[in-house]
């Protein structure tokens, strides 16, 4: 018993000697590299740092990421403010501005063919996120169980994500093949419908189904990941705890795993949502906004409008139209969203 | 019996600059404007729908600078 304590305490000891020598080996090499980086700093750079106050150490520091962010977000932004009210064309870029006041928003707000792309969009969007938040968090809840092999098909699962948009529409345009295709063929297969006999990609009907179903299958992963940082984070002795009390595991999901997970699931939702407003490549490549304009969602037509019709500044307004109304949203889900996390 | 401690009456901010109500109106503005933008009923609806969620996110940016 002495000898095992002895043992126990030599160990103690030791591993203390060792920590203490590791911290000060750390510390010297941060001493030294630090002396190194001093060194390097030229005198007249060195003196005129040394007299600068913590704050205006600190704008030093993010003045760069600011400049960065006015030149990239912000002058942009204004640029695209001061052309929806003008009549500037991309073709002419040469030709004189005329201020056209609010004649360009109140066009693109009483165009029924952009009212048509805007609810076209809103479609698109209400379903993708509905799909993806459903499936997502069912697959993060299964993969949160740990059972055999659940590392191997959380990859799996994630690589759509990691694809291009180019090369997925490009497959999925092979899929959807009516006469070849394996989506048809499946399909087939489950319903007995023959597999030539319907175009996912060429019906009026079935096409903005097509595009759903692309973006669901591309980036449910993504919110299952989210998903799944939130019910990693929930400890583990809530559920202990319920167990005690014998709750069932329907209320627990109810009463724990849901109300905690939410915060997760609603910032999910905002990126999913601005992100699929602004969807554009994934349409262009498999249906080109077509068959006719029946998936022409409000970037497409953006895009024909500035570039193809060339009336930019009108695109303009359109864009700062979509702008506003993101924004918006965002703001009172971000207020919604704290409220969440509040509770 | 016993004398009560007369409670210093709170001063009460004006309604038009209390966040509370002011930052759901806004919210609620925002919401119609949005549905208004993409509901699939009424033109006029989609044509004023700018103006109603200017309004509410401009409402929104000022009152929710203002003390709780």
């Amino acid at each position: 018993m002495t000898a095992r304590i002895r043992e126990r305490t030599g160990q103690f000891f030791r591993m203390r000697r060792f920590k203490t020598q590791v911290k000060s080996v750390t510390d010297t090499s941060s001493t030294i590299l630090g002396e190194a980086v001093a060194r390097a700093t030229p005198a007249p750079i060195a003196s005129r740092i040394r007299g600068l106050s913590d704050r205006s150490m600190a704008w030093l520091f993010i003045t760069p990421a600011i400049a960065l962010l006015l030149a990239v977000n912000i002058f942009p932004l204004i640029w695209a403010i001061y052309l929806s009210f003008t009549n500037f064309r991309a073709n002419r870029p040469n030709a004189a501005l005329e201020s056209v006041g609010l004649s360009n928003y109140s066009r693109v707000l009483n165009d029924p063919n952009i009212w048509q792309a805007m609810q076209t969009t809103a479609h698109f969007v209400f379903w993708t996120i509905l799909l993806q938040t459903l499936i997502g968090f069912s697959l993060a809840y299964l993969i949160d169980r740990k059972f055999r092999g659940h590392a191997f098909w959380t990859t799996i699962i994630l690589v759509p994500m990691m694809l291009s948009p180019a090369v997925v529409g490009n497959f999925w345009r092979f899929l959807y093949q009516p006469q070849i295709g394996l989506f048809n063929h499946i399909v087939s297969f489950l319903t007995g419908i023959p597999p030539s006999s319907f175009e996912m990609l060429g019906s009026v009907r079935l096409s903005p189904w097509a595009i759903i179903i692309v973006d669901t299958w591309m980036w449910t992963p993504y919110v299952m990941l989210i998903c799944l940082a939130g019910l990693r984070s929930i400890p583990d002795y809530i559920y202990e705890a319920a167990e005690v009390d014998r709750a069932s595991l329907w209320r627990q999901f109810w009463s724990i795993t849901l109300p905690m997970a939410l915060p997760f699931i609603m910032l999910a939702v905002l990126f999913r949502g601005i992100e699929n407003f602004k969807m554009f490549d994934m349409v262009t490549l498999l249906t080109g906004g077509g068959p006719g304009s029946t998936t022409e969602v409000a970037s497409i037509t953006l895009k024909r409008e500035a570039f193809e019709s060339w009336r930019t500044g009108r695109a303009s307004a359109f864009a700062i139209i979509l702008f506003v109304a993101v924004f918006g949203l965002a703001n009172i889900y971000v207020k919604a969203l704290n409220k969440v996390k509040q509770r | 019996m016993t004398a009560q401690t007369p409670v210093p009456s709170k001063q009460k901010r004006p309604f038009f600059f209390r966040r509370g109500p002011m930052e759901n109106i806004a919210t609620g503005l925002i919401g119609l404007g949005f549905l208004m933008l993409f509901q699939p009923f009424l033109l006029i609806f989609y044509t004023w729908s700018l103006v109603t969620l200017l309004a509410g996110t401009l409402m929104f940016i000022i009152v929710s600078k203002f003390p709780e």
